[in-house]
């Protein structure tokens, strides 16, 4: 703990930002050297990160390397990590080294101001994760979307102006309710301090209020259906690199909001309006797995998927079991991983063939086999193969709703099915088959850069499917905590409502 | 160690062929997968001595998997005598099938891939055996799926393999759905998906009531019936069967070990394994009944009138799968196992001689091009007759007989000593037995008897198959003879008991398996009846006039359409579920996500149209709107708190 004087966090916060800065001052004709600065930096960032990890107590259910120092008045600059936490800032750290490695090519222009934005967006993830203030976790949360703005604005295709548009515009309406919310707890309670707001029981009415302003934030985010249909636009807009921190991370902050603010600080409104986010889940696992089948752009279609895989992870968290919980955050993390790699693989022949259309490939495995095999390996996760990762995230979100509405499970697990055939229907589609379209006939497989790239996301896929443990074991004290302050919460009310009757 | 090296060698040979059999050539990967499942294959017969003869059910704990909260899931090995029995079973006929693939996949460009997908398949299909708890059992019976996926559509360049390699999977994983259903459902009323503790939590577990889509329902009945569910995807059973027909596609090989002999029986395990479940839930025992029968009755109909040599000994899996059902059904679960473990040996002889004789024909299979072989490929033929007989249950009652006599007669007669209603299953079976004699001499006769409809250069060309093909079907020839008469006393004679020791449970009313040996002396008979009016019918249709088929056909022709075309199932489910999900699909996409929600994001700012050309002059001026946006939002916040505007302080 007394490493780096305790200020790890804000080590591993701030030092992409250095490196960032770092690059401001090369010759902007120098592009290897802002590659090679970025890449560096976002490697010391992942060992930092590692560091951290290793020295973190899974058995402590509160928060570890808390920082904290006087700021704007009321709000503090406070940052801390718990097991919830934790993991989705490795992954941060982890997938932007292999952010950097898979841009290296394919983006030519302005490399400079790319590699910025890049690193910006890295700290602006990181300290989402680490903030124990909710201003300062405000400011990180929307800070985020301007480097993700200019990313797609900048590096984008050609409808980009349209896709962040609508980003814009979907995002706007979450963070204007969140800002409000803030506001209101901080009347009612007289902080911002995160912890102190977990410990703060608002009455049953406000928190109702409180809990649609942070939902329609965090909806937004994940994306829950119907507020899902910027994220495939953004998508095929975005650059390779940007999907994978779209899907990887972004997507991951909905998710983990509703962890850190909406279950712990509104169990009443959360108990009350479960039901409503299961629907939303539900219909986003039936729904967008079927319009899923019917895309004709391979980042579309892999778009669609994860807003159905994001369905398992809210129905998972409201279902406040701990399998449920633990199951949610663990999708989340695989999602992370498999989604990347997926954006990644089809980055891998876009930046061959510049299309994204399905029908321009076919037959690839008889000239990439190394391709096929990593392909094939993604698409299992995403079909959720036991064995792989994709597997235990939903295992576990669908076995927390059984146990709360077997209708839930019903529905939910229905999408196992549509998740097969959308996926191997894609896989089908472009890797079997004969390859005899001329334009095909002289792809070349992975190179070195792009295997490298790929295989650790491979191992993890796998080696979290048979062994999840070392995911598992860190989420899993600060589940139990979630769900039993869940349930006293709910408990006390009941109680203080009884004799009232 | 015994039970690690049995699973694990497996894997070991398809990560080596797999990974390396591009550097190391074709032959080197060839050589050591089946060279490791050989192994593996003498292994399992000293497990299975050490378990079956000599008693000793083992686990070994491997490694923590999944634990979240109160559930607690480790990799583990469980040997008893009924995984001793699959693992003979599964190792025997696959390394037999992969010495036999040496020979039929000599001209193929990805021996590598093929045989590291067979040592994978196997590996799953071992996992599945030794499963110790729902999870791991879930993760085989995924696993073989994958494989089976894989190995259906081996020859990716044909459509047809292909889609039929989609089909087997998500026609699997309708199942599946049961399959996961159930144990979630497990789970949630018994705390542990781990056998030992679910099986002993059953008997207090019957008769009573849970809560499943609003209704109550007998807890173990819709556990039972939700993991049947899975149980009739995987093992082919009617409705979820039109599957295994198109798996077809794949290499010869494949058939035989796959979709014959080890991955489609799995759903028969399953009910064995899950025996202290089933015996709890009655009724859900008369649904596998029901189901096992029907099965059993559809398939054989639709075998009569098949062409393609392959698909006729794919019907009469199907067919044989139901009677195993039907055996499980009635509660005779060791007679299920036995004419699993005698089935795999003569139907993955039939499916390996129909292999050679597509090899000898240059890849040939509709029998209507054959005919007249048995003088050109004199092994072969022995061989398939070989398999016949034990197909068809050639023996003298009382007596002895090839392995399907002892099996399949062992099954008719517990069907009937279950007095199901009207005798509806042990009719059924007898009839099917009927059929299963018709269409498989019908294909004896087809492909090696009469005149020869081959054209001049294929049928001059037609030679026998070389000895690494040959040898693995004597030895399937030896099981076929011998696995039933060597081995009735113990799986379904005096010896049961004790040779299943605590392997397969009969709850306190079920008598099935003594009841069985007390039936009246023509229902001995029914079968071995059936099984000569089979034969004379087929000798009278094919040899004797021949051209009967042809006016029988014609005579009842929209019978023979409807038999022709598999019930219509396939058309059914193209136009219930494939064509409207794409529909659907579609729709959603177009008018939902579209029409409706963009249409409402974009209506609330004036029109997406004139905004977008607005913005399109500002570039991406929306950017630094947003980020003033946000900067004006937090600015008001920090005065509003600054100046005390939050009024606590």
């Amino acid at each position: 703990m007394s490493l780096a004087g305790g200020n790890l966090l804000s080590l591993v916060t701030f030092l992409p930002c250095v490196a960032a800065l770092i690059i401001a001052f090369q010759n902007a004709e120098a592009k290897n050297n802002a590659r090679w600065i970025a890449l560096w930096g976002t490697l010391v960032t992942f060992l930092v990160s590692l560091l951290i990890w290793w020295n973190f107590d899974p058995s402590n259910a509160g928060f570890q390397f808390a920082e904290e120092r006087a700021w704007l008045g009321p709000i503090k600059y406070k940052m801390g990590i718990d097991g919830i936490s934790m993991l989705f800032v490795i992954l941060t750290t982890f997938l932007m080294p292999i952010c950097i490695l898979a841009s290296w090519e394919s983006i030519e222009e302005r490399v400079k101001e790319y590699m910025i934005a890049f690193l910006l967006l890295e700290t602006l993830m990181i300290g989402v994760f680490c903030a124990l203030d909710i201003v300062l976790f405000y400011l990180f949360f929307e800070g985020g979307l301007i480097p993700m703005f200019l990313i797609i604005g900048v590096w984008g295709g050609p409808r980009r102006v349209y896709a962040s548009f609508k980003f814009f515009l979907y995002t706007l309406l979450g963070s204007v309710l969140m800002l409000l919310a803030i506001m209101m707890m901080y009347w009612h309670s007289g902080t911002t301090d995160i912890p102190t707001l977990m410990t703060t029981s608002f009455p049953a009415g406000m928190q109702w209020w409180l809990w649609i302003a942070f939902f329609a934030s965090f909806a937004v985010k994940m994306p829950m259906w119907p507020v899902h249909t910027w994220l495939p636009d953004a998508h095929v807009e975005a650059p390779t690199a940007g999907s994978v921190i779209l899907a990887a991370i972004l997507l991951k902050m909905g998710g983990y909001g509703f962890l850190r603010f909406s279950v712990p600080m509104f169990p009443l409104a959360s108990q009350e309006l479960a039901p409503f986010v299961f629907v939303l889940s539900v219909v986003a696992i039936i729904y967008t797995s079927l319009v899923a089948l019917a895309q004709e752009d391979l980042k579309k279609l892999i778009a669609y998927s994860s807003v159905a895989h994001m369905g398992y992870v809210t129905m998972g968290i409201f279902t406040f079991t701990n399998q449920g919980v633990d199951g949610a955050i663990f999708q989340m993390l695989s999602h992370g991983i498999v989604s990347a790699a997926l954006f990644l693989c089809v980055g891998v022949v876009y930046d061959r063939m510049h299309t994204r259309q399905i029908d321009a490939y076919g037959g690839l495995v008889t000239r990439m086999p190394i391709y096929a095999f990593c392909f094939m390996i993604f698409t299992m996760a995403n079909v959720g193969l036991p064995g792989t990762s994709g597997f235990v995230g939903e295992f576990l979100t669908l076995i927390g709703a059984f146990k709360v509405n077997t209708w839930l499970a019903l529905f939910a697990t229905s999408g196992v099915i549509l998740s097969a055939a959308y996926a191997l229907y894609l896989y089908r589609r472009v890797m079997f088959g004969v390859l005899e379209k001329p334009s095909l006939k002289a792809i070349r497989d992975m190179g070195p850069r792009e295997i490298a790239v790929m295989a650790p996301l491979v191992l993890l896929t796998i080696l979290f499917g048979f062994y999840p443990a070392p995911i598992l074991d860190v989420t899993a004290t600060s589940v139990k905590k979630l769900v039993a302050n869940y349930e006293t919460a709910v408990k006390t009310a009941k109680q203080a409502a009884a004799p009232a009757r | 160690m015994i039970y690690q090296a049995i699973v694990f060698l497996p894997i070991l040979g398809a990560l080596i062929a797999g990974f390396f059999g591009r550097f190391m050539g074709p032959r080197p990967a060839e050589l050591v997968t089946s060279g490791l499942l050989l192994i593996t294959a003498v292994l399992s017969w000293i497990a299975f001595w050490q378990v079956g003869i000599g008693h000793e059910t083992t686990k070994v704990n491997l490694m923590r998997w999944v634990t979240s909260g109160d559930l607690d899931v480790s990799w583990s090995i469980r040997v008893d005598t009924l995984t001793a029995v699959m693992l003979v079973v599964v190792t025997t006929v696959s390394s037999l099938v992969h010495v036999y693939s040496i020979g039929y996949m000599h001209e193929d460009p990805h021996r590598p891939r093929f045989f590291a997908y067979l040592s994978l398949f196997t590996f799953a299909m071992l996992m599945l055996v030794t499963a110790d708890n729902f999870l791991q059992l879930f993760f085989g019976w995924e696993g073989v799926g994958l494989a089976s996926y894989l190995l259906i559509g081996f020859w990716y360049h044909k459509p047809e393999a292909n889609a039929a390699a989609i089909k087997a999977f998500i026609v699997n994983r309708v199942g599946d759905f049961g399959f996961a259903l159930g144990i979630f459902g497990i789970f949630a009323l018994f705390q542990t998906i781990s056998f030992d503790a679910v099986f002993a939590a059953a008997p207090a577990m019957a008769g009573k009531p849970m809560e499943f889509l609003g209704y109550q329902v007998d807890t173990l009945t819709c556990l039972c019936l939700l993991l049947f569910v899975g149980a009739m995807g995987k093992s082919a059973q009617f409705l979820l069967h039109t599957w295994l027909p198109d798996a077809m596609e794949g290499p010869t090989p494949v058939s035989a070990l796959i979709h014959a002999a080890t991955m489609v029986t799995a759903g028969v395990f399953m009910v064995a394994r899950l025996s202290p479940l089933f015996e709890y839930a009655p009724f859900a025992l008369q649904v596998v009944t029901l189901v096992g029968a029907v099965t059993a009755f559809f398939a054989a109909t639709v075998g009569l009138v098949q062409n393609d040599i392959k698909r006729v000994v794919a019907y009469s899996t199907c067919s044989q799968l139901g009677y195993m059902f039907v055996a499980c059904g009635v509660g005779a679960y060791g007679a299920a196992i036995f004419h699993l473990f005698t089935h795999a040996f003569f139907k993955a002889l039939l499916f390996l001689g129909s292999g050679s004789v597509i090899h000898a024909m240059h890849h040939e299979q509709d029998m209507r091009n054959m005919g007249g072989l048995k003088d050109k490929i004199v092994l072969t033929y022995a061989m398939m007759l070989i398999g016949t007989f034990a197909l068809t249950g050639v023996g003298i009652p009382h007596l002895a007989g090839f392995a399907g006599f002892h099996s399949k007669d062992a099954i008719i007669e517990a069907s009937y000593a279950a007095h199901t209603p009207g005798n509806y299953a042990f009719w059924l079976l007898v009839i099917a037995a009927f059929m299963t004699s018709f269409y498989s001499w019908r294909l004896i006769h087809l492909t090696f008897h009469g005149h020869t409809r081959a054209d001049h250069h294929t049928y001059d060309h037609a030679h026998e198959s070389p000895p690494v093909m040959m040898v693995p079907l004597y030895v399937l020839a030896i099981g076929s003879v011998l696995s039933g008469v060597v081995f009735t006393s113990l799986f379904v004679g005096g010896g049961y008991k004790e040779f299943w020791a605590k392997a397969l449970v009969e709850g306190p009313h079920n008598h099935i398996m003594h009841a069985m040996h007390e039936v009246p002396e023509w229902v001995y008979w029914a079968p071995f009846v059936a099984m000569v009016a089979g034969f004379g019918l087929a000798w009278l249709y094919y040899i004797r006039a021949p051209w009967l088929p042809d006016a029988t056909a014609k005579a009842f022709r929209p019978l023979y359409l409807f038999l022709l075309n598999k019930w219509y199932f396939d058309e059914l489910y193209d136009r219930l579920f494939v064509r409207p999900a794409m529909a659907i699909g579609r729709t959603l996409w177009k008018r939902g996500d579209g029409a409706t929600i963009d249409g409402i994001i974009d209506g609330t700012a004036g029109g997406v149209t004139q905004v977008t050309q607005r913005v399109v002059r500002l570039q991406s001026g929306y950017v630094y709107h947003y980020a003033f946006a946000m900067l004006i939002g937090l600015a008001a916040l920090i005065t509003w708190f600054m100046f005390g505007g939050g009024g606590v302080r």
